[in-house]
């Protein structure tokens, strides 16, 4: 594989890990919400992701030559090799970070899959295309969750204010651009994730101040996703979600 | 003629024409004490089944072995809290909130599908709970698409739908199991074991021993006798099962030329019983798992609440 298809690759594979992750861990959610509604929802948008990373990975594999399946990619790899921001393994909290995590994600992806739609790349754009509508709905709900349990109650307002501050010094992560993507970048086929900061704040802030919560302040900062350095939690998480692929090898399911 | 009310037996015979009628009962008619108390013990019990049945489903959700699977199960899953949703608001119209409803699942009073008192212990519980508990499911409710209580039979058309086409996915899944490896074929054969006898139990007792059948089918809340729905499923599932190449774990199942139907064993009463009254495996577990969730979702709903008396209170000084 030539180097500039082993960037597009890394990128679209750590785009489909994002999306994977983060899917998976909201699926934990599912039968132990407060509301039925909210079971019902939450499986939907961890139904969402689980398909775009589908789709992500469908298109590393067809970028390899079908060397790999979508499916191999997502259930044979050990931790070492997945590149997702950590912000989406972390372990689901409670409801208030699960809301936290979601809202500060969703902001991020809502307006960087509407830029990420005029990529170069033509499949790119188009899985861009689709997330940004799916976005959108997350974000409606999310934005929402953090306003209610923000300017709700005592308990809502501490709980909701520990999941942003215990979620803060993961968020620099979601601005860093891996070499991948600078070259990719270059070639309009990525979007420079640094240029979202300001916008990203802005919106997050003003949404902080409405549910009367502070924003974090920043004492601490990690990164370590995009090269495979994860936290203690991702590789539990993987043991359970590839058990199968790796109990049973090589089959059909 | 205005002066005139009628008493509660003149009452019951106009209710009981407009059943016989086939009228549909609405939520603001009249109707008997009974009728009301029978539909929402029903009904409750089957907005439970749907809310409880997410559990053993929902086990395997995050490790589903493809992508594919991962997103079906997701969206199966989806669906049965939708369908929890529809039946106890038809339920809510009998003058009972969900509130009261889960209240009651919570301290025993009222039931949910023993079935899912069964454990789903590998992958082809997924497949067989779909083929075979969906399965059954829809034998059941397609009846209850012309029960007398007009806001259940519409539940019913719209869960239906999504009802065969969960049946279909788990056969499917069943399908690329049992024509694989010979694990996976174990694998499918063993879930078949274990959900076959739960599934015919499904349907309830025979009909002489059912204890709310006869009012329930003069009211025409139900449709089809127990021993009438549970035939009819074993009809349409054997074939199913032979086209698996999937052995059903009943010695005396036969096509019954002469009756034109498959003549079967005789269900272990004992343990349908044992299981409903509390001795199954996962009985006392699926209650927590609920109530864990419910009151773990407490100070949730209370902030939902605050949330919205403060924007009352504020769009009222606005004003
Ligand atoms: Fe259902
Ligand atoms: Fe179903």
């Amino acid at each position: 594989m030539n180097g500039a298809r082993q960037k597009l690759l890394d990128f679209v594979i750590a785009q489909a890990d994002d999306a994977m992750v983060l899917g998976q861990r909201l699926s934990e959610w599912c039968s132990n919400a407060p509301y039925l509604e909210e079971d019902l929802a939450l499986t939907n948008v961890a139904l969402d992701y689980v398909g775009r990373a589908k789709m992500f990975y469908e298109y590393a594999s067809k970028l390899e030559a079908g060397k790999r399946s979508a499916d191999d990619i997502a259930f044979l790899r050990d931790g070492r090799d997945f590149r997702n921001l950590l912000i989406m393994e972390l372990p689901i909290g409670d409801f208030a970070f699960s809301m936290a995590r979601q809202f500060l994600v969703d902001v991020f992806n809502l307006e960087y899959m509407a830029l990420l739609q005029q990529s170069s790349d033509a499949e790119v754009a188009a899985i861009a295309g689709k997330a940004v509508k799916e976005s959108r709905y997350h974000l409606r709900r999310s934005h929402e969750w953090v306003l209610r349990l923000g300017d709700g109650t005592e308990e809502s307002h501490a709980r909701m204010q520990k999941g942003l501050d215990e979620l803060w010094g993961y968020i620099d992560e979601l601005f860093v651009n891996t070499d991948a993507e600078v070259a990719l970048i270059k070639e309009g086929v990525a979007i420079d994730r640094a240029l979202l900061r300001d916008s990203w704040s802005n919106q997050v802030e003003a949404v902080l101040q409405e549910a009367t919560l502070s924003k974090p302040g920043v004492e601490w900062t990690v990164t370590g996703g995009r090269q495979g350095i994860h936290t203690e939690h991702f590789g539990h998480m993987l043991a359970e979600m590839q058990f199968l692929q790796r109990a049973y090898p090589g089959l059909e399911w | 003629m205005a002066d005139y009310r009628m008493n509660e037996a003149e009452l019951e015979k106009v209710f009981q024409d407009r059943i016989d009628d086939e009228q549909k009962i609405e939520p603001k008619d009249w109707m008997p004490d009974t009728y009301r108390k029978n539909l929402i013990r029903q009904m409750s019990q089957h907005a439970h089944s749907e809310v409880i049945g997410m559990q053993p489903e929902g086990n395997w959700i995050t490790r589903a072995p493809s992508l594919r699977r991962k997103m079906i199960l997701l969206a199966k899953v989806q669906d049965e809290a939708g369908h929890g949703l529809y039946i106890y608001s038809a339920a809510e119209t009998l003058g009972i909130s969900r509130e009261e409803m889960v209240q009651a699942l919570h301290d025993g009073k009222a039931k949910y599908a023993s079935i899912f008192n069964y454990p789903s212990l590998t992958w082809a519980d997924v497949g067989a709970i779909g083929w075979l508990v969906d399965g059954a499911a829809i034998v059941n409710q397609i009846t209850l698409q012309r029960t007398s209580y007009g806001p259940y039979a519409r539940a019913m058309v719209r869960v239906c739908k999504e009802e065969s086409f969960h049946q279909r996915q788990g056969y499917e899944s069943l399908l690329v199991l049992a024509s694989g490896s010979k694990e996976q074929q174990q694998m499918a054969q063993d879930a078949l074991n274990r959900w076959w006898w739960p599934s015919l139990m499904m349907f309830g007792p025979h009909d002489a021993e059912s204890a709310h059948s006869a009012q329930s089918m003069k009211w025409k809340i139900k449709r089809k006798s127990n021993d009438e729905l549970r035939q009819a499923f074993v009809d349409q599932t054997v074939p199913q099962a032979q086209y698996l190449g999937l052995t059903i774990p009943d010695p005396k199942l036969k096509w019954n030329e002469e009756r034109g139907h498959y003549d079967f064993g005789e269900i272990d009463w004992d343990e349908f019983y044992r299981v409903i009254n509390g001795n199954g495996l996962c009985n006392r577990q699926r209650i927590v798992h609920h109530r864990r969730a419910h009151d773990n979702g407490a100070w949730v709903r209370e902030a939902v609440e605050a949330y919205d008396e403060k924007q009352k209170a504020r769009k009222q000084q606005a004003a």
